[in-house]
C-alpha cells in the first residue's frame, strides 16, 4: 500500500498551476486547463449574479401583494434572472469549465484542437456577459428570457437591443467552444482510444457541441433580426408589416429547446462517470449510454412545437410535436436505466459526488416525468405558462444541471487543484442542497396545478403557503450553494493533497499527476483496456488510500 | 512522425494531423454558417409564401444586369481561388500571389457593384424605414421584402469583406514566403470559405431577383 504523497511533492513538481505566475500568464494562457479556471472564474460571478435577481424574486412572492419591487421592477428581475443563469451560467457550466479541462486529458491528448480560438472563446464569453452586465446596471430588459415578438421588437422600452448583442457576442463563444470539441474528439484521440473507449463525458459532450454548432447559429440570427427589427424597422416578425410573430417563436425554440439539452446532456455525463466509479463496476449498456446521448441531440431539434401548443400553430403540427416530445423520453429513460442497472449489486458508496450523482437521478427524473404532462396536449394547455412549467424546467436545469455540475466540480476538484475538499462538510452541503432544491420547487408544481400563472409579480393570498415554502427552501438553497464555494477555496491552499487517483477511477485523466502537468502527459498514453473496467482492476479499490487516510478514517484492510 | 516543422503548432503530433484538424474545423465552421443563414432563408421561405405577389413585385425593382454581372464576377473568383489552392499545392509562390490578388480584386468589384446597387435602392426609397415609399397596395409587405433583401445581402456582403480581409491576409504572408508543398492548409481552409460564401450568393441571387421575371 503506497503512502499518500505530501504537500511538498505537490509543490515541487512543475504542473499547470504553477508553471509560470502573474496575471498575464492567466489572461494570455493557451492550456485549456487554465482557459477552464477561467471560465470556473466567470460562470461564478455571473452565477451568483443570477442567484441574486433569484433571490429578489423570492422575497418579493412572500407576500402576495408584491410588496418589494414594482410590477415593472419584477418584470426586469426574472427576465434577468433568466437571461444571465441560461446563457451565462447554465450553457457554458459543464462545457466550457470540465468539459475544457476534461476532454483533452480524458482522450489523452496535449490541448484541445485550436487553443487559441479556445481563448478567443473565453473573452467572447465576457465580452457578452459585460454587455449584458452593462444593460442590467443601465436600466434592464423585461421581455422574458424568451424575447418574444412583437414585445421585445416594437413595445418594450427597456435595453432589449444591448441585452441581445451581449447574448449574440456569448453565442459564438459557444459555437466556437462546440466546434472545438468536435474536431477535438474527432482527430486528437490517443492511440488505442477508439469511439467506445471514450469515457461517456466525451460522448455527451460531444452531442452536446452538435446542438451548440447547429442549434447557437440559429438563435444568433433570430436575434439579431429582432434588433435589426428595432433599429432599421425591419419587419420580419412585424405583423404591421406582414411579418410574422409566430415564425420567431418557431426560430427561437429551434434553439431553445435544444440549448436545454445542452444544460442536461454534461450533466448526464458526469453522472455517468460518479454512478460507474461509486459503483465500483462497469458501466451497464456503454453503448446505449452513448446512442442515448446522441439520440437526444438529435430528437431534441424536432420537439420545439411543445413551447407553441397555444400560440396559434396548426392542431397537427401541435400533434406531431407532441408525439416527438414523447420521444425524447425514450433515451433518456434509457440513461437513467442503466444507471440504476449499475448500481445494482455494485459496491455503493457515499462519497459526495455520489451524493449529487444520485440526487441528479432522482430530481432529472421528477423533471423528465413532468416534462411528459407537459408534452401531452391536454395537460399542457391547463398548466401552460404556470408554475408548473417553472418547477419542470427547474428541476431539469437546476436539480438535474446544477447538480451534476457540482458533483463534477467535487469529483474533478482533487484533478483540478491537486487537493482533496473537507469530505464530511461537502456532504452535509449536499444535503442542504437537495433538501433546499426540494423545497424551492416542489411547491411550484403544486403551486401551477392550482393555477397560479408564472411572471406575477403578485398572487391571490391563497397561494402564501406555498410560496412561503418556497421561498424558505430557496434561503436553504443558498446556504447550500455557498458552502461549496467557501470550501473548494479553504481546500486550495489547506487542503490534503489528492494524489493521482484519490477515488480510485479508471479515466486516462487519473494517470496524470494532480494537478497535470502543463501538457498532461508526460508521454502520450497508448490505450489498451476497455473503459470502465472495474472488474479487472483489483488495484482500485475504493477508497483509496489517500482518501481514506484523509477523510474516511481507517480502511477496512488497515483495521 | 514526420519531420518537425516551423508551422506545427505545440498540441498536434505531426502536420498531417494539423492539416486534418484545421480542414474539419473549418467544414464544421461552415455548418454552423449553413444554419446561421438558414434562419434567414427560413423567415424568406415563411414571408413568400404569405405574399407571393408583393415579393414578384417588389423583386422587380431590382437590377437583373448588376446582380447577374455579380453573380459572373463571384464564379470567376472562385476559379482564381481554386488556381490559388493548386498553386499553393505545386508550391508555385509567385502563381499563388497572383491568384489571391485576383480573388481579392473581384470580390471588391462584387462590393462595389452590390454598393451602387444599395445607393440606388435609397435614392428610390426602396430602404425599409419611414422614408420607404412603393405605389400599390403591397406597399407593406414589399417592405417585408426589402427588409429580406438588405439582412440577406448584406450578411452576404459582410461575409465578402471578410473574405477579402482574409484573402489579403494570405497574400501577405504568402509574399513572406510562408507557405510551402508541405504546409499551405490556410489557402485551403480559406478557399473553402471563399466558395461557401460564393454559394450562399448563387441561392441569393435566383430567390431575390429572378422570381416572376417573365412579367
Amino acid at each position: 500500500m503506497s503512502t499518500a504523497p505530501t504537500a511538498e511533492v505537490v509543490r515541487r513538481e512543475e504542473n499547470y498551476l504553477n508553471v509560470s505566475y502573474g496575471i498575464r500568464s492567466w489572461l494570455l494562457t493557451t492550456d485549456h486547463k487554465r482557459i477552464a479556471l477561467l471560465y470556473l472564474a466567470s460562470v461564478t460571478v455571473f452565477f451568483f449574479l443570477g442567484g441574486v435577481f433569484a433571490v429578489l424574486i423570492r422575497l418579493n412572492l412572500f407576500t402576495p401583494t408584491g410588496d418589494l419591487v414594482s410590477a415593472a421592477t419584477y418584470n426586469k428581475l426574472f427576465t434577468m434572472h433568466g437571461v444571465v443563469m441560461i446563457f451565462f451560467f447554465l450553457i457554458p457550466s459543464i462545457p466550457a469549465v470540465l468539459g475544457n479541462f476534461l476532454i483533452p486529458l480524458m482522450i489523452g491528448a496535449k490541448d484541445l484542437a485550436f487553443p487559441r480560438l479556445n481563448l478567443a472563446s473565453w473573452y467572447l464569453f465576457n465580452m457578452g456577459g459585460l454587455i449584458v452586465l452593462y444593460s442590467i446596471l443601465s436600466g434592464g430588459i423585461d421581455t422574458g428570457w424568451t424575447f418574444y415578438t412583437p414585445f421585445s421588437s416594437v413595445y418594450s422600452n427597456t435595453h432589449v437591443v444591448s441585452t441581445i448583442f451581449g447574448i449574440f457576442i456569448a453565442g459564438f463563444s459557444s459555437i466556437l467552444t462546440g466546434l472545438n470539441f468536435i474536431v477535438t474528439i474527432h482527430t486528437m484521440r490517443a492511440p488505442g482510444m477508439t469511439w467506445f473507449r471514450l469515457p461517456l463525458f466525451v460522448w455527451t459532450h460531444y452531442a452536446t457541441s452538435l446542438i451548440f454548432v447547429l442549434g447557437t447559429p440559429v438563435i444568433a440570427i433570430t436575434l439579431a433580426l429582432v434588433a435589426a427589427e428595432r433599429l432599421f424597422h425591419l419587419g420580419i416578425f412585424n405583423p404591421a408589416l406582414g411579418g410574422d410573430p409566430l415564425l420567431f417563436q418557431h426560430l427561437f425554440w429551434f434553439y431553445s429547446h435544444p440549448a436545454v439539452y445542452i444544460m442536461v446532456l454534461p450533466a448526464m455525463g458526469v453522472t455517468t462517470e460518479l454512478i460507474t466509479t461509486f459503483a465500483r463496476k462497469k458501466l451497464f449498456g456503454y453503448s446505449f449510454v452513448a446512442a442515448a446521448s446522441l439520440a437526444i441531440a438529435v430528437i431534441g431539434f424536432l420537439v420545439w412545437g411543445h413551447h407553441m401548443f397555444v400560440a396559434g400553430q396548426s392542431a397537427y403540427a401541435a400533434m406531431i410535436f407532441s408525439l416527438l416530445s414523447y420521444l425524447v423520453a425514450i433515451p433518456s429513460a434509457v440513461k437513467v436505466f442503466n444507471w440504476t442497472a449499475t448500481l445494482y449489486k455494485g459496491s455503493v458508496s457515499w462519497a459526495t459526488p455520489m451524493l449529487y450523482g444520485l440526487g441528479f437521478i432522482g430530481l432529472f427524473v421528477m423533471g423528465g416525468l413532468t416534462g411528459l404532462f407537459l408534452a401531452a396536449l391536454g395537460v399542457d394547455v391547463h398548466v401552460h405558462d404556470t408554475y408548473f412549467v417553472v418547477a419542470h424546467f427547474h428541476y431539469i436545469m437546476v436539480g438535474g444541471a446544477v447538480m451534476g455540475y457540482l458533483g463534477g466540480l467535487h469529483y474533478w476538484w482533487p484533478k483540478i487543484s491537486g487537493r482533496l475538499y473537507p469530505e464530511a462538510l461537502a456532504r452535509f452541503a449536499a444535503i442542504v442542497l437537495f433538501i433546499g432544491f426540494n423545497l424551492t420547487f416542489f411547491p411550484q408544481f403544486i403551486l401551477g396545478y392550482l393555477g397560479m400563472p408564472r411572471r406575477y409579480h403578485a398572487y391571490p393570498p391563497e397561494f402564501q403557503v406555498l410560496n412561503v415554502l418556497s421561498t424558505a427552501g430557496a434561503s436553504i438553497l443558498a446556504i447550500g450553494y455557498l458552502l461549496p464555494m467557501a470550501y473548494f477555496i479553504w481546500s486550495m491552499r489547506y487542503g490534503p493533497a489528492a494524489g493521482p487517483n484519490p477515488w480510485p477511477a479508471t479515466g486516462l485523466e487519473w494517470l496524470t499527476p494532480s494537478p497535470p502537468p502543463p501538457h498532461n502527459f508526460d508521454e502520450t498514453p497508448t490505450v489498451t483496456w476497455e473503459p470502465y473496467d472495474f472488474p479487472n482492476r483489483p488495484d482500485l479499490k475504493y477508497p483509496s488510500p489517500v482518501v481514506a487516510v484523509r477523510q474516511l478514517g481507517p480502511t477496512p484492510q488497515e483495521e | 512522425m514526420s519531420e518537425a516543422h516551423s508551422a506545427l503548432a505545440e498540441q498536434f503530433r505531426d502536420l498531417e494531423q494539423q492539416r486534418e484538424v484545421a480542414s474539419l474545423g473549418m467544414w464544421v465552421f461552415l455548418v454552423t454558417e449553413i444554419m446561421f443563414f438558414g434562419g434567414l432563408f427560413l423567415a424568406y421561405a415563411v414571408a413568400r409564401f404569405l405574399h407571393p405577389e408583393a415579393f414578384a413585385e417588389a423583386s422587380h425593382h431590382l437590377n437583373v444586369a448588376l446582380g447577374g454581372i455579380n453573380t459572373a464576377v463571384l464564379i470567376a473568383s472562385s476559379l482564381t481561388m481554386a488556381l490559388a489552392v493548386h498553386a499553393a499545392q505545386v508550391g508555385q509562390r509567385r502563381a499563388l500571389m497572383g491568384f489571391l490578388t485576383l480573388t481579392a480584386a473581384l470580390g471588391c468589384v462584387f462590393l462595389l457593384i452590390k454598393g451602387i446597387e444599395y445607393a440606388d435602392k435609397f435614392q428610390h426609397h426602396l430602404v425599409p424605414g419611414s422614408a420607404f415609399s412603393f405605389a400599390g397596395p403591397e406597399a407593406r409587405p414589399a417592405e417585408l421584402f426589402f427588409s429580406l433583401y438588405f439582412a440577406m445581402t448584406g450578411l452576404h456582403a459582410l461575409h465578402m469583406v471578410i473574405g477579402v480581409g482574409v484573402v489579403v491576409v494570405l497574400l501577405v504572408r504568402a509574399w513572406k514566403g510562408r507557405y510551402s508543398v508541405q504546409y499551405h492548409i490556410p489557402i485551403e481552409v480559406a478557399g473553402l470559405y471563399w466558395h461557401f460564401v460564393d454559394i450562399i450568393w448563387i441561392f441569393l441571387f435566383p430567390l431575390l431577383y429572378l422570381i416572376d421575371i417573365h412579367h
